[in-house]
């Protein structure tokens, strides 16, 4: 046997997140912020399996809700299979159902698409992902059609009395198998396959040489996100009661790329914030404003533009900064940064929702903000949140230069000490 | 027997337009290794400009400012944002370009609203072109079939007959060399990245009107068009052109079928054909029709 130092930290961070999980909802009891809660435990499952393609693997996939959707469809229908009394399962094995689901899916469109690497297999899983799509709308027998499949989760007996009738009762297993799913798919990385896959990522020719076949190793990868995928997807049935075509359409592929991304490829939590962040913006956003695509877009393209790592990278670049004790000399210029980049986002909106009301038939074009009301059709509006927008960006570059001097700074000392 | 024949050629038309669409992504994509996701964007924003054109000035103008309006964006686009990701490598570009359509698409929807705009066939080119055997053929149609043949003639002598054309070949091959020989590669890449998105702004003043103009014209068109290229081999044109009437034939052929297998009727079947075919041919030929390039 190996000795292997007890890791102390990575115990203190899982115990940690079992305990916030646990907690959550004892701290945020409304209504509201539990469905949220529910689907951001769903969306994090999600997410980090697709991580598993993107970030570990180098694979970008523009159709990873093939998975999670043909999961969420074979799930529903065995759950109203359950509900006839056709087929013993209890319900919170369901996710194994779409899980074993997602993986079968995998193996059989994991051959094709696997074969090629890079902007070829972004396009593959683009096809295989319409491809899908296409044939939820032409055979209506197993996918519903336009309306989808609803389904009822209360089925049989309650089990100490659980039934999973109440919101709260399906948060914990959705919290439950978010845990065993994060722990599963961490330990993943530990292994020789998560291993191999960073390497077929980084230089495939190589990893060639070493004796592996690459498209094997993409292969595997594939098909187990795809289990993970099928595993979120049985839980967002049986979180909503229902499995439409949109569960396999672009949209969703899209959006679990974005949530990724925005979270930070490169770590493995990184996609945890992401899921967080972007459910958020769907849900509690898309409440207020019916731009919301809008702004998570722009979002989406500065995060590309601008932080390539993702929120993750931007936290732990202030790790050691905070070590040395020198966060304190960057809270000014942040400070200051946010400010602006406030004032140019409130220009921004301001111009965004004018435009919006103007464009929808027969939308009150009269908006009130801070109990200042304003017609968009008139002119004097736009000038001012233009105005208010140019003054923002203008203020914000000072404010970026600022910033990047003061880091600067403190990175040539720090390095300047180290050596 | 007439029917045959009208179907081939609204094939044939259709597959010109997948290929004005296919032919940018694929120079593109071959001179600057970007795959452009938001290629379909801008055959969107060539149709809803064309409309607001037209109804301001009329469709003749509208047939060549539109292109230029799309051409400008598109160098914008490059200038300023993938010039800036480009150091992050090509899967940041891609991201970045697929992040561009989302935004095109909510600023589509925001500015132009969610139905579909009446963006119509100008007059003097409504009503039929000839008759075969009882059935008549469109004005409409030769006319978009002419404006293809047009584009890509001229396209086909500018890359091989003039200057700029032959500087922009090197640049596919030997960008190095090209820029040691003085000349600017970053502004040969803008040049190309406008003049795809021309091209596809194009497509969508001749598509827009014979089609429909709405805000999921792209997300329709798209991953057509991706396939095209992948069925074609990455970077080919040649290959691109042959999928693109492949194409275009096939979807125009299997939508006015009514022949059924198995209780799905052909027509039923049209939208999936294209994909289906891109899996196969990866099956049995992983680098496309005419593709070079295994990896």
């Amino acid at each position: 046997m190996r000795y292997q130092p007890l890791n102390l930290g990575r115990w203190v961070l899982w115990s940690a997140t079992a305990l916030v999980l646990l907690a959550a909802p004892q701290i945020f009891s409304a209504s509201f912020v539990l469905t949220l809660m529910t689907q951001m435990g769903t969306m994090i499952i999600f997410a980090l399996s697709y991580n598993m393609l993107l970030g570990q693997g180098g694979m970008l996939s523009f159709g990873h809700a093939v998975y999670s959707g043909l999961g969420a469809y074979l799930s529903v229908h065995a759950l109203n299979l359950v509900g006839h009394g056709a087929f013993p399962l209890p319900l919170p094995l369901l996710p194994l159902v779409g899980g074993l689901a997602g993986l079968a899916f995998g193996i059989l469109f994991g051959y094709v698409t696997t074969r090629r690497a890079g902007t070829t297999f972004a396009l593959i899983s683009l096809g295989v992902g319409e491809m899908v799509f296409a044939c939820s709308l032409m055979l209506p027998g197993f996918f519903g059609g336009e309306a989808g499949i609803s389904t009822n989760r209360v089925v049989g007996q309650p089990f100490l009395g659980i039934s999973f009738g109440p919101a709260i009762q399906v948060y914990y297993l959705v919290a439950f198998w978010c845990f065993v799913c994060m722990a599963a798919m961490f330990a993943l990385t530990q292994t020789p396959l998560g291993r191999m896959a960073n390497a077929v990522r980084d230089n495939p020719e190589r990893a060639e040489f070493v004796g592996y076949n690459t498209q094997h190793v993409r292969f595997l990868q594939l098909a187990l996100s795809a289990f993970f995928a099928g595993v979120s997807g049985a839980l967002s049935c049986i979180n909503f009661e229902i499995v439409s075509a949109e569960n396999v359409s672009a949209i969703r592929s899209g959006g679990v790329l974005v949530a990724t991304f925005i979270g930070g490829v490169p770590f493995f939590f990184g996609p945890i914030v992401g899921a967080v962040v972007y459910i958020f913006f769907v849900v509690a956003l898309s409440g207020f404003t019916k731009a919301w695509l809008l702004y998570l877009g722009l979002f989406f393209l500065l995060m590309v533009l601008y932080a390539p790592g993702g929120i993750a990278s931007i936290i732990l670049m202030q790790i050691p900064v905070i070590r040395a004790r020198r966060f304190g000399e960057l809270l000014l210029p942040y400070a200051l940064a946010a400010a602006a980049a406030l004032v140019a986002l409130a220009g921004l909106i301001g111009m965004v929702e004018m435009v919006y009301r103007l464009s929808e038939q027969g939308a009150n074009t009269v908006l009130t903000v801070f109990g200042l009301s304003f017609d968009a059709r008139a002119t004097p509006p736009w000038i001012a949140f233009a105005a208010v927008l140019v003054a923002g960006l203008a203020a914000l570059r000072h404010a970026a230069r600022f910033v990047s001097a003061r880091w600067d700074a403190i990175q040539q000392s720090l390095q300047s000490r180290a050596a | 027997m007439e029917f045959v024949l009208v179907q081939t050629l609204n094939g044939i038309s259709y597959g010109l337009l997948l290929f004005m669409l296919s032919s940018g992504l694929t120079l593109v994509f071959s001179l600057m290794g970007v795959l452009n996701f938001a290629h379909a964007s801008f055959y969107m924003l060539g149709a809803y400009f064309a409309y607001q054109v037209s109804v301001k000035i009329g469709f003749w103008p509208a047939l060549v400012i539109a292109p230029l309006l799309v051409a400008a964006i598109g160098m914008l686009v490059e200038r300023w944002g993938l010039r800036t990701v480009h150091k992050y490598g090509h899967v940041a570009e891609l991201l970045f370009t697929f992040g561009l359509a989302y935004l095109i698409e909510e600023a589509v929807h925001l500015i132009w609203g969610r139905l579909a705009v009446e963006y119509r066939v100008p007059p003097e080119l409504d009503g039929p072109l000839f008759h075969i055997m009882g059935s008549q053929y469109p004005i409409y149609r030769g006319f978009m079939m002419l404006v293809s043949v047009t584009m890509l003639v001229s396209i086909w002598l500018a890359l091989t007959r003039t200057r700029i054309g032959l500087v922009i070949q090197a640049a596919l091959t030997h960008p190095q060399t090209v820029e040691a020989l003085g000349h600017n590669v970053p502004r040969v890449f803008m040049l190309v990245f406008g003049g795809g998105a021309a091209l596809a702004g194009l497509a969508g003043v001749i598509g827009g009107n014979a089609f429909v103009t709405e805000p999921g014209m792209a997300a329709a068109v798209g991953p057509i068009i991706f396939v095209i290229v992948v069925v074609g081999g990455m970077g080919s044109l040649a290959g691109a052109f042959i999928a693109s009437l492949l194409i275009g034939c096939v979807q125009t052929f299997a939508v006015s079928l009514d022949w059924a297998i198995g209780g799905i009727s052909i027509a039923q079947a049209a939208p999936v054909l294209p994909y289906l075919l891109m899996v196969l041919l990866l099956i049995f030929r992983p680098k496309g029709l005419m593709g070079t390039r295994e990896g």
